[in-house]
């Protein structure tokens, strides 16, 4: 190639590099065979602790569930994954009509009008929303009420504070209020009066923004259903691992005039000049790549392989698959909460509050606690006091359908 | 070839997959919860048997390109081959079985690649630190100028322009008004590069940075980078990178020599994370000393021979994203970064650099080309020399769909009229840059000859074109309620 450029080297090629940053080499160790370098990567991962998931009760925002074998045999499909962001719509239906897909399933999940293609994660996707709200009514606070996840108001407050945002929790909204902001259920497990938030928010011209648990909507009512104007929240659990915290996929939907508002891509359905249908990006005049410094967000592309997994996930379990696995994961945390609840020096936090598949309950010394559970390979409940001063002693516990009967049982033994 | 969505195959008859009961004595929801805490309505998911589901996504992934088939030029994308051991990496289960919240003494191989990803990271650009927590490049770009922001604010200055070239991507104008600055364009010169008086003409104090990337968006290095460094510096501002173009001279010289002082990365170009069909990705950024105390939280440090998350960073600009960013892509990027290693790693950009500069030379002559070469990983060229024929850069890209290659970026970057933006990568061997090249010419002869036909490609693809301005005027009618159908999801017809 070289003599086909007519020149002697590549040296030739770099001309317009200034001599003096030329490098002599980078201070890295030299390459490895596959065998070598995969053997380095397993000595690492073999350094973490893994436990069993039918003996994981820790939830906090990522849970252990079952992933059918479907989500990994489409997502490591090349076809998906080795594609780029689908600008050339002829070449990419695949990508596409699965994204418009996962739009549908969202839109039906949270019982709002449209969803877009994905974002980051749970945490992107709330502070996102709020930033909608801002944009939306003008105003410059957003009031966050309850126990939010802790990460997502940190990432709340660094979105809101280059844009000079307010965030407010613990007060009441007011008619300066861009945005309520609750989690249903919250990060500790409980439900919330989702519908009395809501119409306390429009009540003062602000929206309402319901972070929400994908699972926990084949049972509990969905924003839609109560008003609430946009839901965002964290997918991971839609068939995806824990993976240390990602990635995994966050979610945003809306109501039908807020549409223009929505960060991100956005998949609609399209036709050709013979009439067959296909998907393409569409309302991009929204995006970073049209309006530069006017867009509302910079999100470029988001996590499409997620919310591929999720959307095989949705489709794999149905309606009433996610009813199931939700129905099992309800009746085994309140099974387990009433057995930890009756141990001595046990007790439910909040007792008079109802709750899904995580509650929080106070013990005596969380830290011997955990301590006790991991020796017997038991990762047990989240301690919350971490984040909350006054949830000293609290723990989280969750349960899904992988914490088999057997596993409470073993759980409570460890602690007798 | 089309297939129909879940939706419209979902029958009613079809059975769900078999799931465990709860085995244990306790009340359900319905008998627990009040009623106007429960769901009125069962979400309108379709049901489908596994092997009707297994079919359908098998279907749609047929109709996708991807490196796995086909050459993938797409200029400033870094569409390079995804090594499969990262994919058997991530997979591990020390790995995905990792709960976020486990204590920091179970977690020690997760954090030692943290670490060592941030080692490497370091060395291949120049800088002191780096945060592996941005999801992806403009997330980096945003997390990069909030720091900056506070290191001004900090010292007490409230600056609020940041200066962007006019050939940048449109993320970083983005990402600087949505930190709360003005944007301020800065001309390319007629050589396509940064013009030195119009940058200096822009700068001021109340200037907080220049975001700048090296090579270019058309490809060309900055020859005068270290006197833009220096009157950048001299006006109290910094030098943001933004890492597009890394692939463009790993090994061969660094962001941080040049003097930028803060350089985002994009694992999904450079360090062969798969680019997901859009994401997920992952965008770490790396700092100099100055700007290391405000470094999203935590950090992973090293104390007495264990590693450690820091939470306890009174300057940080806070939290960017939930945990610690796309750990799997972590995973991914460390794998492919040892086993390349520093040797293969300068190879990578010096093979990525040859095919740039080879493949321009065999279209030069069938596609104007702008500017002078020799290029870095990537050229623009311009299809402005097929205008008299009708033909803009969207036929082009067409014509090569048809021809079973991917289409280069298209209309980017925005200085070059009818842009065509190429890069090739390392990862195509010269047999495959000698195909695209007869696909041009055979695409500019069709150009003379029968424009028409060039005007109606693709044939032969799932689709032909699509009628996206139909598209956006329907989601118009649905969102003034002048039509029921949203367009942007399935809806059941009434």
């Amino acid at each position: 190639m070289l003599a086909a450029l007519g020149v002697s080297s590549m040296d030739d090629l770099l001309i317009d590099i200034p001599r003096s940053l030329r490098l002599s080499a980078l201070e890295l160790p030299a390459g490895l065979s596959e065998l070598e370098t995969m053997a380095q990567v397993k000595s690492l991962a073999a350094r973490n602790r893994v436990f069993a998931d039918r003996l994981t009760f820790r939830g906090g925002g990522v849970y252990r569930r079952f992933i059918p074998a479907a989500v990994a045999a489409v997502t490591s499909k090349p076809e998906f994954y080795s594609a780029y962001t689908p600008y050339q719509p002829e070449a990419s239906q695949g990508t596409l009509q699965a994204i418009y897909e996962f739009q549908t399933l969202i839109a039906e999940l949270t019982g709002l009008d449209v969803a877009n293609a994905s974002m980051y994660d749970g945490a992107t996707a709330v502070a996102e929303a709020a930033m909608m709200a801002h944009i939306h009514t003008g105003r410059n606070e957003i009031v966050v009420v309850g126990y939010l996840h802790p990460e997502y108001l940190e990432v709340l407050r660094a979105f809101s504070e280059g844009r000079g945002i307010k965030v407010r929790r613990g007060t009441e909204p007011n008619s300066k209020t861009a945005a309520v902001v609750f989690q249903q259920p919250d990060f500790l497990g409980l439900l919330v009066d989702a519908a009395g938030l809501t119409a306390n928010a429009h009540s003062l011209g602000a929206l309402a923004i319901a972070c929400v648990d994908p699972i926990s909507l084949a049972i509990v009512a969905p924003p839609g259903e109560y008003g609430a104007d946009i839901a965002a929240g964290e997918g991971q659990q839609l068939g995806l691992s824990p993976s240390y915290g990602g990635p995994h996929v966050g979610f945003i939907a809306c109501r039908k005039d807020l549409v223009r508002r929505l960060p991100g891509r956005l998949i609609g359905s399209a036709h050709d000049s013979a009439g067959r249908r296909g998907f393409v990006l569409t309302l991009t005049a929204r995006e970073q790549h049209i309006r530069r410094e006017r867009a509302s967000s910079n999100i470029c592309t988001n996590h499409s392989l997620c919310a591929l997994a999720a959307s095989v996930y949705m489709t794999y379990m149905g309606a009433d698959g996610m009813r199931q696995v939700a129905e099992v994961s309800f009746k085994r945390a309140h099974a387990l909460a009433e057995r930890l609840a009756a141990l001595p020096g046990w007790e439910m936090a909040f007792p008079e509050r109802q709750f899904l598949n995580e509650f929080p309950i106070r013990v005596p010394k969380a830290s011997a606690v955990l301590r006790k559970l991991a020796r017997k390979s038991i990762l047990g409940g989240l301690d919350v006091h971490r984040w909350f001063r006054e949830l000293k002693g609290v723990l989280t516990f969750a349960c899904t359908e992988v914490n088999d009967a057997r596993a409470l049982d073993e759980l409570v033994e460890a602690l007798a | 070839m089309t297939e129909l969505l879940s939706f419209e195959k979902s029958r009613q008859n079809a059975h769900g997959p078999r799931l465990p009961e709860a085995d244990v004595e306790s009340p359900g929801p319905d008998d627990v919860l009040p009623r106007e805490l429960l769901r009125a309505q069962p979400p309108g998911l379709p049901r489908l048997s596994e092997p009707e589901i297994m079919r359908h996504y098998s279907r749609l992934a047929s109709m996708n390109y991807s490196i796995s088939e086909q050459f993938y030029p797409l200029g400033s994308c870094t569409m390079k081959y995804n090594p499969v051991a990262n994919e058997a990496a991530a997979a591990l289960p020390g790995f995905t079985d990792l709960h976020p919240y486990q204590d920091e003494e179970t977690v020690q191989g997760a954090l030692s690649l943290m670490w060592r990803l941030e080692q490497a990271l370091c060395a291949v650009v120049g800088v002191d630190r780096v945060t592996l927590q941005p999801a992806a490049g403009a997330h980096g770009e945003w997390t990069a100028l909030r720091m900056i922001q506070a290191f001004h604010r900090s010292r007490g200055e409230a600056r609020t322009e940041v200066l962007v070239p006019d050939s940048a991507h449109g993320t970083n104008p983005a990402s600087a008004a949505l930190s709360g600055f003005r944007v301020v364009e800065v001309r390319s010169g007629p050589d396509g590069r940064i013009s030195l008086a119009d940058l200096e003409s822009k700068l001021s104090p109340r200037v907080a940075a220049l975001m700048l990337t090296n090579p270019n968006t058309l490809g060309l290095f900055e020859r005068e980078i270290l006197d833009v460094a220096e009157i950048v510096h001299a006006t109290g501002a910094m030098l943001y990178y933004d890492g597009a173009n890394l692939n463009a001279f790993m090994g061969i010289c660094r962001p941080g020599d040049m003097g930028f002082d803060a350089v985002h990365m994009n694992l999904h170009k450079t360090f062969t994370t798969p680019h997901g069909g859009g994401g997920p990705g992952a965008g770490p950024v790396g700092v100099k000393a100055d700007l290391v105390p405000f470094l999203p939280t935590p950090t992973v440090e090293r104390m007495n021979g264990q590693l450690k998350l820091d939470f306890k960073r009174p300057k940080s600009i806070g939290r960017v994203r939930s945990f610690y960013g796309n750990f799997g892509m972590l995973v991914r990027a460390y794998t492919y970064i040892v086993a390349m290693g520093g040797d293969g790693l300068t190879q990578a950009s010096l093979d990525a650099v040859l095919g740039a500069n080879y493949l321009r030379h065999e279209v030069e002559g069938l596609l104007e080309m702008p500017h002078e070469g020799p290029c870095m990983h990537e050229f623009v060229a311009s299809a402005r020399n097929l205008a008299p024929r009708g033909i803009k850069a969207l036929d082009v890209a067409k014509g090569l769909l048809e021809r079973d290659f991917y289409a280069p970026t298209i209309y980017f970057p925005l200085v070059v009229p009818e842009a065509i933006m190429v890069e090739p990568t390392e990862t195509e061997s010269k047999a495959t840059l000698d195909a695209f090249a007869a696909a041009i010419k055979e695409i500019v002869r069709q150009a003379d000859e029968s424009p028409e036909t060039l005007h109606e490609a693709p044939h032969g693809l799932p689709v032909g074109r699509l009628d996206e301005v139909a598209t956006a005027r329907h989601i118009n009618a649905y969102l003034q309620g002048q039509s029921e159908d949203p367009i942007l999801r399935w809806k059941k017809a009434p």
